[in-house]
Parts: C-alpha cells; structure tokens; sequence
C-alpha cells in the first residue's frame, strides 16, 4: 500500500493559523482512518494516561528548571504528545527510536519511569544518563530508546544506521527476513540540515527499513517555517527526491496519528523501504525556556490550543462512553500524584558523583578513566542478561 | 569611561564596522528577526535591514560555506555560530575553504571572513553543546583566533578581526555576555597577536585565553593572602600567539602556568608550555604547568561539569605546586 506520492502540492502556502482547516479535507489519513482499526478502549485509556503523563512530566520539569533543580537548556513537548504516543503505539517494544532534543516525551512514551528521566533533569545518578546527557539527551537501551541528541540533524543518519542494524542483523546474523521498523524523529527545522537529506539518499538507496518523522510545529527556534523552508508548505516534497513514500498526518490527534501511522509501519515491516512522515503540530510552549515567543500570535497559540491533544481523545471517549469525567479527573489525580513521587525519588537520588566522572568514557579502563558501568535503572536487567549467559 | 555589557561591546563593533563598510554583513541563526539567540545583534536588523542582516536556517554547513563563496568575491562576512558547538557540523567549509582558500589558489582568492560565537562549556548544556574549540581550530593554518575576555577587548579585537583580510574566529563565551566592562565609545582595534598583562607579580606567570581569566583573578587574591604575587597575563588571541610578552614575564618570575578550558592533549595550553620552554629554557625555576578541563566529555551534572572545567581553585593548586622549590 503507498501513502499519497508527494508533489500534489495540497499546501503550497503554509500559515500556521489556518493549516488545520487545510489539513482536514485532503489529508491522506483522512482517507485512510475507515481502514485501520483502532485498538480496543482499554488502550485507548492507556494512550490517554500517557499523553497526560507526559503533560505533567513537563509541567513539572519546567517548575524544577524554574527552582533550579535542572539546568541546561530545557525543550518541553507541551502540544505534541499525541505524535509520539500514537506513532510508538503501532511499533514492537523491540523496535529502536531516536529522536533530538525535544525527548522527554518519546522517552516517557516508550515506557521509561517518570523518575529516572526526572532524576536525569536534576543531574541525579539515578538519571537515565547517570546525570551526564541532561534534558536534551535522553538515553534509554531496556526501551530501545536510542537518544536525545542535542545536534540539530545529527540523530537523522543515526537513525538510519539503526534500521542498518536490524536489518543486518534480521538477515545476514539471523538468516531471515527484516522485520523491524525504526522510528526516527527529527523537527521541521532539522530537514535543512545536510545531514538529513545524505540520510534519506541512503535509506532509500540501501533500502532500509526506517520512517523519517518530520514534527512539523511550524517554527524552528523563532523562524517560522516559510522564512526558513523553500517549499516549506509541502515538506513531503522532499521524499519524492528520494523515492520514497510520504504522507501528512494531522499530529495533534492521537487517533490520527495511529490510525496514519499503523499501515505505514506494517509496511516498512515487510517491504523495508524507508518513508516519510510530516506530522502537523505545535509546540504549545517556548522553544526552550527563555523564548518569549514574540514571533507568533496569541490568537495563532490560542486556536492550537483549542486541538489539545489531550481534550481531543478525551473527548472522543467520552463520546464513545469510553470515559467518565471522573475517571479522566481520577487520571489526573493519579498521574500528578505518580510525577510527584518521581520527583520526590529524583530529589533523594544522590547527585552524580565525582567518580563518574572518569567513567565511561572508554570501556577499558587505562590513566586516569575506570572503564564503564550501565545505569542504577538498569542494572537489574544486566544481572539477568548475565544469568541467561551462565 | 562608559560601562558596556561584553554583548553589546560585540554588536558595536559590527555596527560601526558595518556603517563604515558597506561590504560587511551579518548572517546566522536567528540573527535579524530574533535579535540573535543571546540577543548579541539586538537592533541589527532595524538598522541595516534584511540584506545585510541575514536569517539562516538550521543548515550551518550551507551557510558557512555560501558566506566563504562571498568572501572570495569580496564581501566581508560576519557569520554567527549560536555556538561554536554547532560549527563542527560546518567543519569542511571553515577548516578547508576558508582557511586554505589563499594558499590553495596561489593567493588569488582572499578570504575576509569572521566567524564568531558561544565557545566553551559552564551552562550544564551536556557534551554536544559544551566544545572549547580553541585548540582543536589552532591546530589549523591559515586561520586567526581570537579569545577575548573582556567587554573592551571584545570590541577591539572584534573591530580588528572585521578588518583583517583573513579568516578570523572569534571564541566568545555565553557566560561572559552579560559581564560589563569600560568601552570607548568611538571605534578603535586591537591588534590581533597581542597578548595583554592584566596583573603584575614577581612569583609565578600566569597565562590564560578567554573566560578563565576570572578565575584566575580568583586565584591570584589568593595566593597574594599567602604571601605569592601572580603576574596574568591575557593571551587575547590564540593563533597568532603572542610569546614574546608571555616569554618576557616567565623570564623574570621563572615560573609559569598556562590555564586553558579546553583538553589538555595537544592543546594551546600545551603549545604555549612548550613555547615557553623553548624560548625561557634557562630561566625556567620548574617546567610548566597546565591547568585545562579534564579529559572527559563535558557532563550535564552541575557538580561534575564544575569540577571538570579550570576554576580557581586547580589554578591555586598548579601555582602552588610549580613554586614549591622557590
Ligand atoms: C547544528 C545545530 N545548530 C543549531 C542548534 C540550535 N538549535 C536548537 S533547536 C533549533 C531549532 C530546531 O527546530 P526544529 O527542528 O523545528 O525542532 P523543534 O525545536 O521545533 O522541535 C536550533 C536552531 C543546534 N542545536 N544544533
Ligand atoms: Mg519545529
């Protein structure tokens, strides 16, 4: 099945205010959204939960980066959580993604606890990077999480290096078919980066089972998209150059984005050719925290905000009968109270110490450095790993 | 004289630079319509317009490189890297174009460029966004560093850098760009390869590049507590290097220490140790001390990332220990 070729040009002028009632009629998930089935309403529940808990994981953040409890630059993902919550729900555990800076949300959606990410923050040696990535570099090996990255474009031909890995190993270590898909997320901004396009040429010409996500939020630090994109209104354009499929999803509604998502990733399952994904969002904070955001209107913000993800699928269970209102402020209760003990956990965590600072920086040890160590959160599974090789 | 912050000591110098040349201009992320992501070229773009302030996307090697092609015509560019950090992603255009332009094309083809932004590590921004640059740079001919450290310096050096008919790259440092200092109000220069005494002292030289001259002042309170007067001097640039004036001090205390916040393998620092034992061979009381940032990755963990940079305390410690036979 193909996704809509690109170059039909359905958004040649690109205005951030008016792009959903653009989006709407020609979308191809539009088209699509009959065929896919949705999962059951359990699920549904559960992508809910995760929107909201990434939600408040920010809300949090920002308040500690605020108390100086977390330093550095910090990118909330207020407004696009339902792109990364709909897209890893079509993947297996098993697949890798990758993502830049703006991470905490595929890392919380891809299943890794609140309170290691909050501890990362904090520069805790609890921390999913042992305090030493910080906001922007998120790392997660149990979750398949391969990084935060903090170089706008680098993570894209990462991200195909990683779909050259199942890959290889799917058919040349184990002798059969690929059969895993690779995520990888990168910004409207990132795709004029030279290293993204090298990346599509590759993919494509290697064959490579990969799905390049554009996050289209419209803006790249203060640039809007049509100062700073030729062709900036049709980013799917791009894939055409390199023969590859494409497709525009609405990215502020978890349902389309699962329901855009799932066909595609089946296929890149069994066809392991690369495609291409232009997610529609908004980032409803700053690009970091000191953006004053003086680049875009209150109206332009007000009317996104009016598409909150959240109230979105809320609402759509509660049309279906899937949700009370109490159940979703019992939700809320839950989760803001699940976000406070993690940072209550992170706050007790010990503040990395000095000897990491040696450590891993190679894997032997030699002069001054003391070789390397995984993580508190994931030293249980490394002694299970040893048991299985006893 | 007139106080001005460290940003706006730079933003006068490519202003009146700009107003008296109309070859020069200012291109980078966020330059003009943001007013600059450190807010360095605030009223640029009202000034001179979008033609001569000039919003880039995300695409540093493009860029960096288009700006390199301008220069070969003539043009004087300014490009702002938000961060040294993310010059590494221009790394072909600015190491191999604009550095060998002249010398590749038998002195045909000039290249009057500055490169200038954020360089070195201290805002817990992780190792991707924390690179000191200085050494990894030196190491290339046919370019000039300059590392100012001071609001007055900034300008002078900056003015001068615009004016010279080379590659210039000017390492600035977000820590420093709110820090105000006294700056003449009328241009001036300062040449490039000119290294600045900032403290004299008969004990022990100390030779430092860009922001660890504070720490160094730090340093130097307090060991004149106990009882050892420290002579700094400022390198102001990196390449070319000013061991003449560092020399001339060494040779009268004997003893010297070089603090430079990048690593410490193959490094200014370790360039300017060795100059200096070339040229102060017989006056030298000890061999040089270093005091760099540790040879790890900047970590995000503020704890850590302070004890890995140079601070004052390291600095009393190398000074300390280098005069322990005086
Ligand atoms: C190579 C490089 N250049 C510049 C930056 C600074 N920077 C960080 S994010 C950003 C904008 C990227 O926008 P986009 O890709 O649209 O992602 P978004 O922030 O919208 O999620 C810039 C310029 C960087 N991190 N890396
Ligand atoms: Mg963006």
């Amino acid at each position: 099945m193909r996704g809509f070729r690109s170059g039909s040009g359905i958004l040649a002028d690109l205005n951030p205010m008016t792009a959903f009632s653009m989006t709407q009629p020609e979308s191809s998930t539009e088209r699509r959204s009959e065929e896919v089935p949705l999962p059951g309403p359990n699920v549904l529940r559960g992508w809910l939960r995760d929107m909201m808990l990434i939600r408040e994981f920010e809300v949090r953040s920002m308040q500690a980066y605020q108390n100086r409890l977390a330093g550095g630059f910090l990118h909330v993902y207020n407004g696009q959580e339902a792109v990364a919550v709909g897209s890893i729900a079509t993947l297996r555990p098993d697949d890798p993604i990758i993502t830049a800076y703006r991470n905490h949300g595929h890392a919380l959606a891809r299943g890794m606890a609140p309170r290691v990410g909050m501890a990362e923050l904090f520069g805790r040696i609890g921390g999913c990077a042992k305090g030493k990535g910080g906001s922007m570099h998120f790392f997660d090996a149990e979750h398949h999480m391969y990084g935060g990255h903090g170089i706008v474009g680098s993570q894209v031909p990462l991200g195909a290096g990683l779909a050259f890995a199942t890959k290889y190993r799917d058919e040349v270590m184990d002798g059969g078919q690929s059969n895993h898909v690779t995520l990888c997320f990168m910004g409207d901004g990132a795709t004029n980066q030279g290293a993204v396009h090298e990346a599509m040429n590759l993919a494509s010409v290697l064959d490579l089972p990969v799905i390049f996500i554009v996050e289209n939020n419209f803006y790249s630090m203060g640039t809007a998209i049509k100062r700073g994109t030729a062709a900036g209104g049709c980013l799917t354009d791009r894939a055409c150059g390199y023969d590859m499929d494409a497709t525009v999803i609405e990215g502020m509604d978890v349902l389309d984005v699962y329901r855009g998502m799932k066909p595609l990733v089946d296929h890149c399952r069994t066809s392991s050719r690369p495609s291409f994904v232009e997610m529609r969002c908004y980032r409803f904070k700053g690009h970091s925290m000191s953006d004053p955001r003086k680049y875009r209107t209150h109206e332009e913000e007000e009317q996104w905000e009016m598409r909150d993800p959240i109230e979105l699928l809320a609402a759509h269970l509660v049309d279906q009968d899937q949700l009370t209102g109490e159940a979703f402020k019992q939700f809320g209760k839950e989760i803001r109270e699940e976000i406070r003990e993690a940072v209550k956990w992170a706050e007790a965590s010990p503040p990395t110490p000095m000897d990491e600072l040696y450590r891993d920086v190679y894997t032997d040890k030699w002069g001054l450095y003391t070789g390397t160590s995984v993580p508190e959160f994931l030293k249980r599974r490394s002694s299970d790993r040893e048991d299985d090789n006893a | 004289m007139r106080e001005l912050a460290f940003r706006d000591a730079l933003r006068e110098a490519m202003s009146e630079e700009m107003r008296r040349d109309e070859r020069v201009f200012l291109i980078g992320e966020e330059v003009a319509q943001y007013n600059g992501a450190y807010k360095v070229s605030k009223g640029m773009l009202e000034e001179f317009g979008a033609r001569r302030v000039i919003d880039t996307p995300v695409s540093e090697s493009g860029f960096a490189g288009l700006s390199i092609g301008a220069a070969m015509m003539g043009l004087r560019p300014i490009v702002e890297f938000m961060s040294w950090s993310f010059s590494l992603v221009a790394a072909d255009p600015i190491l191999n174009n604009a550095a060998k332009m002249l010398y590749m094309s038998g002195g045909q083809f000039g290249c009057p460029i500055v490169f200038r932004g954020n360089d070195g590590a201290g805002g817990q921004l992780g190792s991707t966004h924390s690179w000191c640059v200085e050494s990894l740079y030196a190491n290339v001919p046919g370019l000039k560093i300059i590392i100012p450290s001071t609001p007055y310096t900034a300008k002078g050096l900056l003015t001068q850098a615009i004016r010279d008919d080379n590659p210039v790259f000017c390492l600035e440092n977000e820590r420093m760009l709110a820090l105000t200092g006294e700056v003449p109000e009328e241009s001036y220069t300062l040449p490039i390869g000119k290294a600045e005494l900032i403290r004299s002292g008969n004990d022990c030289t100390i030779v430092s590049f860009g922001r660890p001259l504070y720490f160094c002042l730090e340093a130097a309170e307090e060991l004149a507590r106990e009882g050892i007067e420290c002579e700094i001097i400022d390198g102001r640039s990196i390449t070319p290097l000013d061991i003449d004036t560092i020399a001339a001090s060494v040779c009268r205390t004997n003893y010297c220490v070089v603090v430079d916040q990048s690593w410490s393998f193959a490094s200014v620092g370790s360039e300017v140790a060795a100059e200096v034992h070339r040229v102060c061979f017989d006056d030298l009381d000890n061999y040089v001390y270093r005091v760099h940032s540790d040879d790890v990755p900047a970590p995000y963990a503020k704890g850590l990332e302070q004890e890995m940079l140079p601070n004052a305390r390291k600095i009393c410690e190398a000074v300390r220990s280098v005069t322990y036979n005086a």
